[in-house]
C-alpha cells in the first residue's frame, strides 16, 4: 500500500475548523436543546403519559376530594385550587424524565459522542437543562389548555407569567435531574432515587393540600422544600385571578412565611433561580470530574 | 509532519502498569495498526492519544497538538470510531451526523453537503431518513465512520473497527477504509487483534504487557522473522533430502508427508530448484509468514492464547468512563 498522490485525490470538500468561541458553545448548546425536542417529539408515548396522570389527578381525584372539602372551601371548585399544584406536578415529572436521559445516553453510548467533542462540558448540560426545561414548558401547555375546564381565566398576563414560572422550575428540576445523573450508570438507579427525592417533595410543596394550619412539624418541612417556592407562585398567579372570598383566600393561599414574615414571589423566584443555577454549576463540575 | 508522536508515555491504574512508556510515531498520510491481545494497552493508548485518559507521564502530540495542554485541538482533529456503538438509536441517521456536524463546529454552509458525500462513501445515503435503530452492527459501524469523517479529521482513530461483524462485513469495512485513504487527506490509526487485518496497514506496532515489541511494515516484520517454508512432493524424500544438502547445502526434513525446508525467498528459489534438485518434483508449495508467526515469534505466545491470559484493561476503562 502507497500513500496516494494528492493530484489524483477526488475533489473532497475539505472542512477546515474555525476557532472555537462562544459561538460554537452556543452551538453545542442549541443542538443538544434540539436533540431533546426532537427525541421528545418521536415519543408519542412518553407525551401521552406524562398528559394522563395530571388529568387523573386533577378531575378523578380533584373531583372525588372535592365533593369531600366542598363544605370547608365555600365559593371555590377543589380543582381550582389543584389547578396550579397539577401544572407543577406535570412540569416537575417531565423535567426529572428529561434530566433521566443523560443516564440512558450513558447507557446506550451516546453520551461519549458528546463528551468526547471539543466543547465544554458546560454547554453540553446548559443544553440538556434548556432542552428538559423547553419539553417541560411544551407539556405544562397542555395543562394550560385545561385552564377554563376548571374555572380559571384564559387571562393573556396569568397565562405568560404561568409560562415563565414553569421554564423557571422545569430548569431548576432539570439540573436538580442532572447532578444526580451525572455519575449514575443504570436506569433503574436512577428512577428508584427520583422517586425517594420527588415524591416527599411534592407532598410537601402545596401541590395537593394547602400549607395553611398544619402542624408545626409539617410547617417546617414544607419551608425547607425548594419546591414549595416553585408551587407558591404559580398559585399566588393564579388566585390574583380569581375572585375568592377573602375567607377561602387565606385557607387555600396562604402563602410561605419565614417566622412572621411574608415571602413576596419575586424573592421565591429568586430563590427558585439561585438554586437552579447552583445546581447547574455542581451539574457541570460533575461531568468535569467524572472524564 | 508526523500525525502522532509519542514519547515515554505512560499510565499506570493503582499498581497496575497498563502503559509502561512506550514510544513511537505515526507519519502523516499512512494507516498505522496498534496490535495486540486484549489487556495489551491497546485502548488505554488510544485513549490517551484521544483525550479521554489523563497520561499518568510522558507526552504526546497528535495533529500537532499537545494531548493534554491542547485538548480541545485535539479533539477539533481527531475522528473517533468506538468499540460499542456510540450513535442515537431514536434518531435517524442523518440526524446522528447534523449533531455531530454542529457539536464540532462545521461551517454551516457545507454542512449538508458533507454529510452526504461521508453517507455517500458507506453507501449509506439512500437510508438517511432511517431511524438507526433499525439498522444492523455492520450498518452502524459505517454510520460511525461516516460520522468520525465529518469534521475532516486529520487522524481518524479507529478502536478494533471490526469487530463483532461477520466477513463480508469486515471486507466492506475495509473496502471503505481503503477508499478513505485515496479520498481524503487523512492518517488512520486503528487497532486490531485480527491478524489478517494487519495487513492491510502501512506499518504496524505490536504491543504486549504495556510494552511495544516491535514496529515495522507487515512485510518487514514478516521478512525478520524469516525464510519462507517450502514444501515438495517428490517420488523418493530421501534421494530429495540428500541431493539439498549437497547442492544446495539446505537441511531438510519431512513434515506432514513432505520435504520441507526454509529459504530465504521463496519464490525465487523454486526455479532454481526444478533445474538443479536433479530429481522429478511433483508438486511443490511456498507459503510466506503470516502475521501470526510474527506475533508469535515476538511474543512466544499467539493472540488467542495471550487473550485468555489475565488483565482485562478493556474492562477497566469501562468503570473508569
Amino acid at each position: 500500500m502507497t500513500t496516494t498522490d494528492p493530484s489524483t485525490r477526488d475533489d473532497v470538500v475539505s472542512v477546515r475548523m474555525p476557532a472555537r468561541g462562544l459561538a460554537h458553545d452556543l452551538r453545542a448548546i442549541k443542538v443538544v436543546l434540539h436533540r431533546e425536542m426532537l427525541r421528545f417529539v418521536n415519543d408519542r408515548t412518553r407525551m401521552l403519559s406524562m398528559l394522563i396522570q395530571p388529568v387523573l389527578w386533577l378531575f378523578v381525584m380533584g373531583t372525588g376530594l372535592g365533593t369531600l372539602v366542598r363544605g370547608s372551601i365555600p365559593g371555590v371548585d377543589y380543582r381550582t385550587f389543584m389547578y396550579p399544584g397539577m401544572i407543577s406536578m406535570t412540569v416537575i415529572m417531565t423535567a426529572m424524565f428529561s434530566a433521566g436521559s443523560i443516564v440512558w445516553d450513558r447507557e446506550f453510548g451516546f453520551l461519549r459522542e458528546m463528551l468526547v467533542a471539543p466543547v465544554s462540558r458546560g454547554s453540553i448540560v446548559v443544553g440538556k437543562c434548556l432542552g428538559g426545561a423547553v419539553v417541560a414548558v411544551g407539556q405544562g401547555v397542555v395543562i394550560l389548555a385545561m385552564a377554563g375546564l376548571v374555572g380559571v381565566p384564559y387571562s393573556p398576563g396569568l397565562m405568560v407569567t404561568l409560562l415563565a414560572e414553569m421554564f423557571l422550575a422545569a430548569f431548576t428540576i432539570t439540573a436538580f435531574g442532572v447532578t444526580l445523573a451525572a455519575r449514575m450508570r443504570n436506569m433503574q438507579t436512577f428512577f428508584g432515587l427520583m422517586q425517594m427525592a420527588i415524591m416527599p417533595m411534592m407532598f410537601l410543596s402545596g401541590a395537593m393540600f394547602p400549607l395553611a394550619n398544619l402542624p408545626s412539624w409539617l410547617h417546617v418541612l414544607t419551608t425547607v422544600n425548594p419546591l414549595t417556592y416553585a408551587v407558591d407562585p404559580m398559585r399566588q398567579a393564579v388566585f390574583s385571578h380569581l375572585s375568592v372570598p377573602a375567607q377561602a383566600q387565606a385557607v387555600l393561599n396562604p402563602g410561605v412565611r419565614w417566622f412572621d414574615w411574608q415571602v413576596p414571589v419575586p424573592v421565591e423566584l429568586g430563590l427558585i433561580a439561585l438554586i437552579g443555577l447552583t445546581l447547574l454549576g455542581l451539574a457541570v463540575a460533575q461531568f468535569r470530574k467524572a472524564e | 509532519m508526523s500525525a502522532v508522536t509519542v514519547k515515554d508515555l505512560t499510565k499506570t491504574y493503582g499498581k497496575v502498569e497498563a502503559v509502561k512508556g512506550i514510544d513511537f510515531e505515526v507519519r502523516s498520510g499512512e494507516v498505522f495498526g496498534f496490535l495486540g491481545p486484549n489487556g495489551a494497552g491497546k485502548t488505554t493508548t488510544i485513549s490517551m492519544l484521544c483525550t479521554l485518559v489523563n497520561p499518568t507521564g510522558g507526552s504526546a502530540t497528535v495533529a500537532g497538538h499537545d494531548v493534554v495542554r491542547e485538548r480541545d485541538q485535539v479533539r477539533q482533529n481527531i475522528g473517533l470510531v468506538f468499540q460499542d456503538p456510540t450513535l442515537d438509536g431514536y434518531l435517524t441517521a442523518e440526524q446522528n451526523l447534523r449533531f455531530h456536524a454542529e457539536l464540532y463546529g462545521v461551517p454551516k454552509p457545507l454542512v449538508a453537503g458533507r454529510i452526504q458525500q461521508v453517507m455517500e462513501m458507506v453507501a449509506l445515503w439512500d437510508r438517511k431518513d432511517a431511524k438507526v435503530m433499525t439498522f444492523s452492527g455492520g450498518m452502524k459501524r459505517r454510520l460511525e465512520i461516516a460520522r468520525g469523517l465529518l469534521h475532516s479529521p486529520r487522524v481518524l482513530f479507529l478502536d478494533e473497527p471490526t469487530v463483532g461483524l461477520d466477513p463480508q462485513t469486515r471486507a466492506a469495512i475495509w473496502g471503505y477504509i481503503n477508499k478513505l485513504r485515496h479520498r481524503e487527506d487523512i492518517t488512520i490509526f486503528m487497532t486490531t487483534h485480527y491478524m489478517d487485518e494487519a495487513e492491510y496497514c502501512d506499518r504496524i506496532a505490536i504491543i504486549d504487557h504495556g510494552e511495544i515489541v516491535v514496529i515495522d511494515s507487515p512485510e518487514a516484520l514478516k521478512a525478520s522473522v524469516g525464510k519462507d517454508r517450502v514444501q515438495i512432493h517428490t517420488g523418493d524424500d530421501d534421494t530429495a533430502i540428500t541431493a539439498l544438502s549437497e547442492r544446495f547445502g539446505i537441511e531438510a526434513a519431512v513434515h506432514e508427508g513432505a520435504v520441507t525446508f526454509a529459504v530465504a525467498s521463496g519464490e525465487e528459489f523454486v526455479p532454481r530448484l526444478f533445474a538443479e534438485l536433479g530429481l522429478p518434483i511433483r508438486a511443490v508449495s511456498v507459503s510466506r509468514p503470516s502475521l501470526d508467526d510474527v506475533f508469535m515469534s515476538y511474543t512466544g505466545s499467539t493472540i488467542r492464547d495471550a487473550e485468555s491470559g489475565t488483565g482485562n484493561e478493556w474492562m477497566k476503562a469501562m468503570v473508569r468512563r
